[in-house]
């Protein structure tokens, strides 16, 4: 049974006609942890990716692939990476339902376009940081 | 942000399904957000508070 609604799949379909790159959604599972919730997490991104030519998909597996994991800094499972041109640094940790899944979608498109939504004074202070900035955001999916 | 500098990463975190994570990192109510893990506040900020966090965090290393 599709996670997705014919709705949910309409509207992400509109949305995606913004996307411009190609956007590599690289998914990490473990069936021995968690299995079924990355089997719904693979599900999801399978069904997100169905819905445009520019998305692909790479599903890993966090303890054979363990060199790709430790390149992604990915640590845990369910995992997802979402990569543009480069890898900017985006991770998603759980499935990404309710809330969560319209970041995934928003994500996906700013790797795509390379624009983020953001005013030109904040993207000039990012473009003079002085340092790393690792960001963790907790959600619930309601 | 992370699209904007080589130098931000962002990681969303279900809360839920990782409940060591949430423990670790006090999670009391959502969205929890957490910075270069020194700077925390619960709920959505406008970009420019925002950005004052993210700066902050940088500052204080």
């Amino acid at each position: 049974m599709a996670i997705m609604t014919a709705r949910d799949e309409q509207e992400v379909r509109k949305q995606f006609e913004r996307l411009r790159d190609s956007v590599k959604l690289v998914v990490f599972s473990q069936s021995l942890s968690a299995a079924e919730l990355c089997r719904q997490n693979e599900q999801l991104v399978r069904e997100v990716a169905d819905l445009s030519d520019k998305i692909s998909v790479e599903v890993l597996n966090l303890a054979i692939d363990r060199e790709r994991a430790d390149a992604y800094g990915v640590d845990q499972v369910p995992a997802i990476v979402v990569e543009g041109a480069r890898d900017y640094g985006i991770r998603f940790y759980g499935v990404p339902t309710g809330y969560e899944f319209s970041n995934l979608i928003d994500a996906i498109i700013v790797v795509s376009t390379g624009e983020p939504a953001l005013s030109d004074e904040t993207k000039s202070s990012l473009a003079a940081l002085a340092g790393p900035v690792d960001i963790k955001v907790f959600s619930t999916p309601t | 942000m992370a699209v904007a500098s080589d130098l931000v990463r962002a990681t969303a975190i279900e809360a839920t399904e990782f409940p060591d994570l949430s423990r670790a990192y006090r999670v009391m109510a959502v969205p929890k957000i957490v910075i270069n893990e020194r700077v925390q506040f619960e709920g959505a900020l406008p970009e420019p508070e925002f950005l004052a966090a993210v700066l902050e965090a940088v500052d204080a290393k």
